[in-house]
């Protein structure tokens, strides 16, 4: 009996620190291999929108660590693969899985997830519930990154 | 079988919320760098002026503080007349009366308590950062030599846990960064590896000096992770793991960072 209070008190303890039974954004029947294939909103995808959203410090802030050759950002990060020619190598629903969630099929990779709120752990009480992208800025975003193509040289 | 079912509740649980893998090696002793080989020549050589390097007006004040005395009790040089070089070095340290860990923060307030009549001053207020940088810049170029058994021990572990654990919204533990990806670039900064060893620092971003838990505060919010509150018991474990894991090197509190 002391063991399964114990027990019970540990669970408890866990539930406060890491909600575990926050929702998953994305169902299993969306994911298709490596790909979401489907949009997650039905608004019109935005690429110019997503293209600031790359960049700001707000947005997904994506320059931080990727480089996109010809883009208006000074000082891109290089702890990511550089994304020049991106949308010519991955498909809008592998590019938009890589964003929600890449995890998803890649377990501790280091690419935050950006529309996704389970299983995470001490996160900001501003942030707390909260994915960082919308699910239209998730389209806007991969909007932009498919638009971005390899040109022959 | 009715007691299995709360262990394989609880099982479940620590599955969903245990972090993601990632690798787990510490980052071996022969590539520590300090922060300072991460900076431009300029901050470099603003940090080696003592009349540049604007942490050293908290050294004085710190100075002037560590001699003055109120009422009969007595003044930290009254038992400290000879300095404390190193002592700073091997922080944070078991303190034998109370078993507890105490960073030098916890030291000097520890002191003023025990033995001055004093109270203890505020975290990250002007006269403990002052008195905190003073006695660290006594150990400028003294190797960090920390002890992390016995007592320690667990404390050791609980920092390392820390260090290791994926956090906040964004789902970064600090050794991602600091132990896999340090050199690389994040937009105009090199991530550095890390280390304590420059702290109280003046950060050039807060234009001001502060404190290493300051500095790890700002890193969990990056990640959009909630700080934990100054002093806090985690931060100062999460300190004893840093400083072993840089032990040997040397000290430059109080040192110009980013």
């Amino acid at each position: 009996m002391i063991r399964d209070g114990m027990i019970a008190f540990l669970a408890c303890l866990l539930t406060v620190a890491c909600t575990p039974d926050s929702p998953r954004l994305v169902a299993p029947n969306q994911i298709d291999v490596d790909s979401i294939p489907l949009p997650l909103a039905d608004t019109l995808a935005d690429a110019a929108h997503g293209e600031t959203l790359f960049v700001s410090r707000d947005g997904g802030h994506c320059v931080l660590c990727h480089q996109v050759a010809g883009l208006d950002a000074e000082f891109q990060g290089d702890v990511g693969p550089a994304l020049t020619g991106i949308g010519s190598r991955l498909s809008p629903g592998q590019l938009r899985l890589r964003v929600v969630d890449y995890e998803l099929v890649q377990p501790g990779v280091l690419m935050p997830s950006y529309y996704r709120i389970h299983d995470l752990y001490q996160v900001s009480d501003a942030h707390e519930g909260k994915p960082v992208l919308s699910a239209d800025d998730v389209e806007d975003l991969v909007a932009y990154l498919s638009s971005l193509k390899e040109t022959d040289a | 079988m009715i007691r299995l079912s709360p262990v394989l509740a609880f099982a479940a649980l620590v599955a969903a919320c245990s972090p993601s893998p990632t690798t787990d090696t510490d980052l071996p002793a022969a590539d520590v760098r300090s922060g300072y080989t991460f900076l431009t020549a300029e901050t470099q050589a603003m940090q080696d002026d003592s009349f540049a390097n604007p942490g050293y007006l908290w050294v004085d004040r710190g100075a002037a503080l560590f001699g003055s005395r109120a009422g009969d009790a007595p003044s930290c040089a009254s038992c400290h007349g000879e300095g404390l070089t190193g002592a700073a070095a091997t922080y944070p340290a078991i303190d034998a009366a109370t078993g507890d860990l105490l960073n030098l923060e916890g030291r000097i307030n520890q002191c003023r308590i025990r033995h001055q009549n004093l109270p203890a001053l505020d975290y990250e207020s002007d006269d403990l950062l002052a008195l905190t940088a003073f006695v660290a810049s006594q150990s400028a170029g003294v190797p960090i030599s920390v002890s992390t058994d016995g007592a320690a021990a667990p404390h050791y572990r609980n920092g390392r846990d820390y260090f290791f654990t994926r956090r906040g919204q964004f789902n970064l533990s600090c050794h991602q960064c600091h132990d896999e990806n340090w050199g690389k670039r994040l937009r105009g900064d090199t991530i550095s590896q890390g280390h304590g060893n420059g702290f109280p620092a003046y950060r050039l971003e807060w234009q001001a000096l502060g404190s290493l838990h300051r500095r790890i505060r700002d890193c969990d919010a990056g990640v959009r992770a909630e700080p934990k509150a100054f002093g806090d018991p985690k931060y100062i474990d999460l300190e004893l793991y840093l400083s072993s894991r840089a032990n040997g090197l040397e000290m430059e509190s109080p040192a110009i960072r980013r």
